[in-house]
């Protein structure tokens, strides 16, 4: 896998409020069975496009995050744990 | 006999699954819960064309057969069949959410591989319009190789034609159902995807309503704001709007009274009657329009798709105690009552989050409270008006809520740093569109409320008034004796006392103490009772019982008696809750005993700082 190593590939945390950006890469190993199952369901995969839309009050955390059609709002742990490539 | 037809409604979380449920089968519903595990059982009743009535089930929403909590599992178990106590279903409706198609079509093909009978409900069909959505209902059936009706079950539009379709569907010859394959979860998704395309018509990009009030809501700085206003106008509400149905209520009780007091001899018969049961469920049949104000709240937050971003609001400041976003909603909702609020907790994933949430649920200042709380406040502060039309009782009120919300915010940290250790699952959750709610649904969660609280007063409250009555009505007082003195109530409330006494409580408090522990507005009628017990001369029969305490309390011990609330598991039906949703006594005996050690500190820590004031 070398999507990681690509000069502009960050992760969802890191990506601004309103860029789109397509997803490089999910590092599943780095989360529970259960979150991970969860952001399945939600339809977080590589090559999903993603758009962080709001950020929480305290702490710029959670991250509402436009997937597909839906919006989910998840917590920036998890966020880091995907790696994104902003769409120009 | 042979059992009705059985048709299960299942679908994704936000579909708008209960409200074409409602839709369906209208008030008709009963509530129950499924054998072993603590999930709600909503089923209803449906009559087709040819008069031929079926079952219909709600199921809990699940984004597919892959459990992620309890609830998810009710759904899986009872669509394979699996589940305990109920027969598997004859049909499926299975609820979409139209602008959410990519998503939700994977659990659909799920389902539909499934082999039962399927009519497809593409849902809020309306949203995805007003997003610039134009979908194909004929391609999708095509690909689905299902019918799909379009709905808008919130308008009850497409209701008609989906009851069609069901009915076209029970009367074809059902094939067995198919042994699940087993399709792994990527080529479901990629599948639903491919779909979900060919059933685009048009998409005309717009600026999304939900993302539009989004930005306004989920400000950084704006959405606290508004967060907070919401609450305040919502616990203003309960008090202000509450007010002249309240006066009509009194006087109703008060007239009943009278009746009886006029219609029955003097004796026994009369007094249990006038002061038991009129008396007693009288002045708790008083709240009702309180109850009835903050779940109208309740309801309408839910329904808007507001409760999730308040939640998302919430969640960094939950964390910070160790709890989740996810936590805000079953502890909003223990405003109401801690026994719903309690069993919301089972959309909590994490077993510690789950724990501690509970723990702290019957710290949120819950409506039977609100009856304590408004005759104490009534009573003893002044109905001062401060600036912008907020009068300083609302200001006590909110206080008190907020005291509340505090004390559990501690517990909560102190749980998850001591006995509840571990890190907290996180949260995930869907933003669901915003959408004006049916007023028929609310009405109708409303009304499931008020039958519960009138069956609470009617069964538990009205027995332990009338016990109480008999307590303190026996032995009758000797000429020159204090009935309430003579009583068996007395005497009882003469070992409470040794314990309340270093916190300011007096005798009556006592007395109302051990009638509290069915439910925490008794604590009203309990004094309420004592009191026209104890009142030989008419007058004062006829004073309000704001008025008698008045004369009775001094200000230091109102409000001790007011902290005491904030804080005592005043509530056998919040213990057994507990027990049923933690499998076990371990956990409502520790929930008792730290509620009541942390009542006794703050009772007698607002009696002798008030005591110190000079109040």
């Amino acid at each position: 896998m070398n999507a990681p190593f690509q000069p502009d590939v960050t992760s969802l945390d890191r990506l601004k409020v309103g860029t789109k950006a397509s997803i490089a890469s999910v590092d599943w190993a780095s989360l529970e069975e259960s979150e991970a199952c969860r952001l399945r369901h939600f339809g977080f995969d590589e090559g999903v496009t993603v758009e962080p839309l709001h950020l929480g009050p305290f702490g710029r955390d959670p991250i509402a995050v436009r997937v597909g059609r839906m919006t989910v709002a998840i917590r920036r742990r998890h966020a880091g744990a995907i790696h994104v490539q902003p769409i120009q | 006999m042979n059992p009705l037809p059985l048709v299960a409604v299942a679908g994704s979380p936000n579909a708008g699954k209960s409200a074409l449920f409602n839709a369906l089968t209208g008030a008709r519903q009963k509530v129950g819960n499924y054998p072993g595990v603590t999930v709600e059982r909503h089923s209803g009743r449906l009559t087709l064309a040819d008069g031929r009535p079926v079952e219909l089930v709600d199921l809990p929403g699940a984004y597919s057969l892959e459990p992620a909590s309890p609830d998810e599992a009710v759904t899986r178990d009872v669509l394979l069949g699996k589940q305990q106590g109920e027969r598997q279903p004859d049909a499926l409706v299975i609820v979409l959410d139209a602008s959410n198609l990519d998503n939700h079509l994977r659990f659909a093909l799920q389902l539909i591989e499934l082999g039962l009978p399927t009519v497809v409900a593409l849902n809020m069909v309306d949203l995805a319009r007003r997003d610039g959505l134009e979908l194909d209902s004929q391609i999708l059936s095509k690909k689905l190789g299902v019918p799909v009706v379009e709905t808008v079950a919130v308008r009850r539009r497409g209701i008609a034609e989906l009851q069609s379709a069901l009915d076209d569907m029970l009367s074809a010859p059902v094939c067995g159902v198919q042994e699940r394959a087993k399709t792994d979860l990527i080529h479901l998704q990629r599948r639903a995807r491919e779909i979900a395309t060919a059933a685009v018509v048009s998409e005309t990009p717009v600026r999304r309503w939900t993302h539009r009030l989004d930005s306004i809501l989920l400000h950084p700085v704006l959405g606290p704001v508004i967060l907070a206003v919401i609450m305040f106008v919502m616990f203003q509400a309960v008090f202000a709007w509450s007010e002249t149905p309240v006066s009509w209520i009194e006087e109703g009780v008060a007239s009943l009274g009278a009746a009886a007091s006029n219609a029955l001899p003097s004796g026994h018969l009369r007094s249990l009657v006038v002061d038991g049961a009129i008396a007693g469920v009288g002045a708790v049949v008083t709240f009702l329009p309180q109850i009835l104000i903050l779940f109208f709240f309740i309801l309408l937050l839910e329904g808007t798709g507001y409760m999730v971003r308040a939640a998302f609001l919430m969640d960094r400041l939950m964390h910070g105690v160790g709890l989740s976003g996810r936590a805000f909603i079953p502890l909003l909702s223990s405003f109401a009552c801690a026994v719903p609020g309690i069993m919301a907790t089972r959309t909590i994933d994490d077993p510690k989050d789950r724990l501690t949430t509970i723990l702290i649920a019957p710290l949120m200042t819950c409506s039977a409270r609100l009856p304590v709380y408004t005759l104490i406040i009534a009573a003893f502060i002044p109905n001062t008006r401060l600036s912008w039309g907020v009068g300083l009782q609302g200001v006590v009120m909110f206080g008190l809520y907020i005291t509340g919300i505090l004390g559990a915010l501690l517990a909560a940290l102190v749980l998850r740093r001591g006995v509840l250790k571990g890190s907290g699952s996180g949260f995930m959750m869907e933003l669901p569109k915003y959408q004006w709610p049916p007023l028929k649904d609310v009405a109708l969660g409303i009304l499931q409320r008020v039958e519960i609280f009138l069956k609470r007063a009617g069964t538990i409250i009205l027995g332990t008034t009338v016990i109480l009555w008999a307590l303190a009505s026996f032995p009758q007082a000797k000429p020159g004796e204090s009935q309430i003195e003579a009583s068996i109530a007395g005497k009882i409330a003469s070992g409470i006392e040794v314990v309340v006494k270093p916190i300011g409580f007096n005798r009556d408090i006592s007395l109302a103490l051990l009638p509290a522990m069915a439910a925490r507005e008794v604590a009203v009628s309990a004094i309420a009772t004592v009191y026209s017990i104890d009142s030989s001369d008419e007058q004062a029969a006829t004073l309000k019982l704001e008025d008698r305490l008045k004369g009775r309390w001094s200000l230091a011990t109102a409000l001790a008696f007011l902290a005491w609330f904030v804080f005592a598991p005043q509530c056998i039906s919040t213990i057994a809750v507990t027990r049923r949703e933690t499998n076990g006594w371990k956990w409502p005996l520790f929930m008792v005993s730290y509620l009541f050690v942390l009542a006794y500190a703050a009772a007698g820590a607002t009696y002798w700082t008030a005591v110190a004031l000079g109040l």
